[in-house]
């Protein structure tokens, strides 16, 4: 893979997973790692380690997003801290 | 305190950081997981399992037991949300009930849900906070979701041969069934894999996976043995692997679909699942 890429997918990694905790907004912190689970997905397929970019796609960034979404839907939008 | 929990973190991150000198550099041949284990993995696994995929020779064959036990976390897992989420069936949750007149498209509000029409087929329930109606979305879904399936049930299939397997297939033959809950609604997603199937399947799933096992030790195998399927249809060897491996995959699907669709219901319903997201 081209390392531009590569390294944009790190960069993003790290944006996103200090966006997801300083989010205020529930909603938007579990889309936004969403984001992070399928960009470390990105790291995974550059290391070559197919079996597990997948899972990282299908597990991180599909279900537990929306699984995440069920349990704030029940709950609440907005962070206390 | 916030102060002191981020210099916390600054230090255990740069300590992270420092040790990473000690580790072997990527892609090292020289590192010890190389000189050993891989090599042995690369070089023999075939010959010793007769499975073409080294994942999953290595999940499925020499990781046999890690394999059904995750099945059985998996199965866990949902059994302990079921237990702790799910209300008893005849609690009166107190709030407001809507339902829609089908001729009509009038609506009309109750404030207890004790006493529902039931089967009136001149009413339906109504969400009375999501009401998913855009006719563009329920569409869309509706087309979109055959073809998730078909390539979940892919997935599953070509495990033996490919990436994938039992819980990515899984994963995603489960995300149809929350997009349909999503774009419908939850009652569509309970008529079409109501409670019942959806906690026989998590419960088939591990016992297809421990079946595999124990046909093995019945045919005078080791447990997990996939090599016990050989002469069951007339099968060389390595199609009875082939068939091991695609049962146990079968099993470990099952599980996961069932055991994400019931933790899906019960965190959108607030453990009623009768409606939510």
């Amino acid at each position: 893979m081209i390392w531009e890429i590569k390294l944009l997918a790190l960069i993003l990694v790290i944006v996103c997973a200090i966006a997801a905790i300083n989010a205020k907004d529930l909603l938007s912190a579990a889309v936004i790692f969403g984001i992070y689970s399928f960009m470390m997905c990105v790291q995974w397929l550059a290391m070559g380690a197919v079996d597990v970019a997948f899972t990282e796609a299908a597990i991180g960034a599909g279900i537990s997003t929306a699984l995440m979404l069920a349990a704030i839907f029940r709950t609440s939008r907005r962070t206390k801290d | 305190m916030k102060k002191t929990a981020l210099l916390a973190v600054i230090l255990t991150g740069a300590l992270l950081i420092l040790s990473m000198e000690n580790f072997p550099s990527w892609g090292d041949v020289q590192s010890p997981a190389s000189l050993h284990l891989s090599r042995h993995f690369i070089e023999k696994s075939y010959e010793q399992t007769l499975t073409p995929n080294l994942v999953t020779a290595v999940l499925g064959d020499y990781r046999g037991f890690d394999t059904m036990l995750e099945t059985v976390v998996v199965f866990t897992a949902a059994l302990a949300c079921f237990l702790v989420i799910r209300l008893p069936r005849d609690v009166c949750t107190p709030g407001l009930f809507y339902y829609r007149h089908t001729r009509t498209g009038l609506v009309v509000r109750k404030h207890d849900a004790c006493e529902l029409p039931g089967e009136n087929p001149t009413f339906e329930r109504v969400d009375s906070d999501w009401p998913p109606h855009d006719v563009v979305v329920v569409s869309t879904c509706r087309m979109v979701i055959p073809f998730i399936q078909l390539f979940g049930l892919y997935v599953v299939a070509h495990g033996h041969y490919s990436p994938g397997g039992g819980f990515q297939g899984g994963v995603i033959f489960a995300a149809s069934y929350v997009l349909l809950a999503v774009s419908h609604d939850l009652r569509t997603l309970v008529h079409r894999l109501n409670e019942r199937v959806t906690h026989l399947l998590s419960a088939a799933g591990v016992l297809l996976f421990f079946g595999v096992g124990l046909f093995g030790m019945a045919m005078g195998l080791n447990f997990l043995d996939y090599g016990a399927l050989e002469g069951v249809l007339g099968m060389s060897l390595a199609s009875g692997h082939s068939l091991g491996i695609l049962l146990v995959e079968i099993g470990v699907g099952m599980t996961v679909t069932a055991a994400l669709v019931i933790i899906f219901k019960l965190l959108s319903s607030r453990g009623t699942v009768t409606e939510g997201l």
